[in-house]
């Protein structure tokens, strides 16, 4: 087996016991990206030297029996981590040559556990969007392709890059974040896993802010164990964070290996609604009969303001954006367009700066919190998050995890979907929810559409209770038995 | 509720975005189109419902009321469009 073809945490032992070295699993992962990345243009920022003296540090420490969690494990980083010394653009114009003087926090865990960075990956601009298509460095190809049709398809996003690394073994896992649906609409696109944990669980200090009352870090990697691991390097208090969570990190992996039997899977009525295609709900039903199997009692739930979360996400995210937006404003790093006088300044920085998306979500979000219109808009989506806030606390008094599809759909090609906002937004309809209401969600891949393009199914937990969707998402992982592979890969 | 090119050139001011004028049309066609779509909100019922701000779920943490960082004007002027000596450069602001 070929080093990229390994997990991470095979990749982990083969360390441990000396079968290869982490500069050998470095430089294999390297060559892939100088093989297939001018395809793909999953990494906008590849940092070979960084890599290779971070490997050998790993092997050092290997050698003397010490190194971290991670030690020598070669990740992908997300271009919204702020990174010391190495650019970090989030994929806009007006960052594209900023060079953070500070390291995030969720990455400075990453590197204090040995991990070993091969560079920045991709996203949709200021993470808004799910296609990867709205990149100032252009769009991401995703490592599958339609049986025998080699049209070039959409990642998902915003963490398009990411995923693709990982699906197409350019990396052994990465880094995403998830506003909406960021990490696991992009994993059921590349058929792999991510999770979004709890809103809190890991720190938000060094990650370019989006949305800030739903913006959190995840793992994404080709099994859920591998996520696990990952999130447990990843998480943690930090009080550069005030709304980081002081509580105490639990093992992730172990919870993977425990039994479902006697727990109570809840299926929400709403999600499926008519627009369902048939081959989701198909998969929705397999997902039933596994857990079924496995011993797992299955209990039909209701959240009743499920159609009005989208609406209300794209309220409140876009008033968050609007404001942490504002920063951006040519003086004191980031782009500069000159002008006459401040104001000009201003905007001409800001319109030469921010794609079409970004400024459609900076205008909406100022006329939602606009006088006369903050009642109207903001103030009602911030009620209605209440209501869909107590639809899962009144849903998890019956069940214990949820179960519902990732996606409406699979990939879809470059340019599909382009038309108009709205049908992109609608990407993230069985997303939204559980990001409203800051609990943690997982997307697992478990089949194929017959076009041979990965699905994923989402199981969705209490706040902080992780551990029950790892063990439940572990039981979807080998009822599936996902094997299938990605046309563009290492090794193909 | 449907925006007219006034307002959408006054939104864009407050947003600092410079909008050219022949780009009003699309803007407002855009903004229309999601706006219209998120009215479906105003048919639910929210009377006595309180807003939800934020979902952590621990209070602020306080701490001390003492400077813990600071000191490195170079690294917070590195990335720095326009400077002199320890300085941020804009346009002149006062006449």
């Amino acid at each position: 087996m070929s080093l990229t073809d390994l997990t991470l945490a095979r990749a982990r032992e083969g360390l441990r016991k000396k079968e290869f070295s982490a500069r050998e699993l470095t430089e294999a992962h390297l060559a892939a990206i100088e093989a297939l990345n001018p395809q793909l243009n999953a990494f906008v920022t590849v940092t070979h030297e960084l890599a290779g003296a971070a490997a050998d540090d790993a092997d050092r420490a290997l050698a003397r029996g010490e190194g971290g969690a991670l030690a020598g494990i070669p990740l992908a980083i997300k271009d919204l981590f702020c990174t010391e010394g190495v650019r970090t653009t989030a994929a806009s114009r007006i960052l594209e040559n900023f060079v953070p003087p500070y390291e995030s926090t969720v990455t400075a865990k990453l590197k204090a556990s040995g991990a070993v960075f091969l560079g920045k990956t991709n996203l949709d601009e200021f993470a808004m969007g799910s296609s990867n298509m709205t990149s100032a460095f252009g769009a991401v190809t995703n490592p599958w392709q339609r049986g025998g049709d080699p049209a070039a398809l959409v990642p998902g996003g915003s963490s398009g890059g990411s995923a693709a690394s990982v699906a197409a073994r350019l990396a052994l896992a990465a880094t995403g974040t998830d506003t909406g649906g960021s990490i696991r609409q992009p994993a059921a696109f590349c058929g792999i896993a991510g999770i979004k944990p709890t809103y809190g669980r890991c720190s938000r200090y060094g990650i370019i802010a989006f949305a800030s009352s739903l913006d959190q870090a995840g793992p994404m990697a080709r099994t859920v164990e591998d996520c696990a691991i990952l999130l447990g390097a990843m998480a943690g208090f930090d009080p550069k964070d005030s709304t980081s969570a002081d509580r105490p990190v639990p093992d992730f992996a172990a919870a993977c290996g425990r039994g479902i039997s006697g727990l109570r899977i809840g299926v929400p009525l709403e999600y499926a609604a008519p627009g369902v295609s048939g081959e989701i709900a198909a998969l929705w039903e397999r997902g039933r009969a596994w857990l079924r199997a496995a011993g797992a009692e299955l209990v039909e739930i209701s959240l009743p303001h499920t159609k009005q979360a989208l609406p209300t996400y794209y309220i409140v995210a876009p008033a968050e954006a609007s404001s942490n937006l504002a920063r951006y404003d040519g003086v004191r790093f980031g782009r500069r367009e000159e002008g006459g006088d401040l104001t000009e300044l201003y905007e001409a920085t800001r319109a030469a700066g921010f794609g079409d998306e970004v400024k459609r979500r900076i205008l909406i979000g100022t006329y939602v919190l606009s006088a006369g219109y903050y009642d109207a808009y903001y103030l009602r989506a911030q009620k209605i998050r209440t209501l869909i806030l107590r639809d899962f606390q009144r849903a998890f008094e019956t069940c214990d995890a949820i179960l519902t599809p990732t996606a409406p759909t699979a990939a879809f090609a470059q340019g599909e979907k382009m038309d108009d906002p709205v049908t992109m937004y609608l990407n993230d309809i069985y997303t939204v929810p559980a990001s409203l209401a800051g609990l943690p969600a997982i997307s697992v891949p478990a089949g194929l559409d017959p076009e041979g393009l990965p699905l994923g199914l989402q199981v969705i937990g209490r706040p902080f209770d992780e551990e029950t969707v790892f063990a439940v998402a572990d039981k979807i992982e080998k009822a599936a038995g996902f094997s299938a592979l990605p046309a563009l890969r290492a090794g193909a | 509720m449907s925006l007219d090119p006034a307002t959408v050139r006054r939104i864009a001011h407050l947003a600092r975005i410079h909008i050219e004028a022949d780009d009003i049309p699309r803007w407002q066609a855009e903004l229309n189109g999601i706006l219209g779509w998120i009215e479906q909100l105003a048919a639910l019922d929210v009377a006595g419902v309180p807003p939800l701000t934020g979902v952590a779920e621990t209070a602020l943490p306080m701490r001390e009321d003492v400077v813990t960082d600071g000191g490195m004007p170079e690294k917070i002027l590195a990335n720095a469009p326009s400077r002199a000596d320890s300085y941020f450069v804009v346009p002149k602001v006062v006449e």
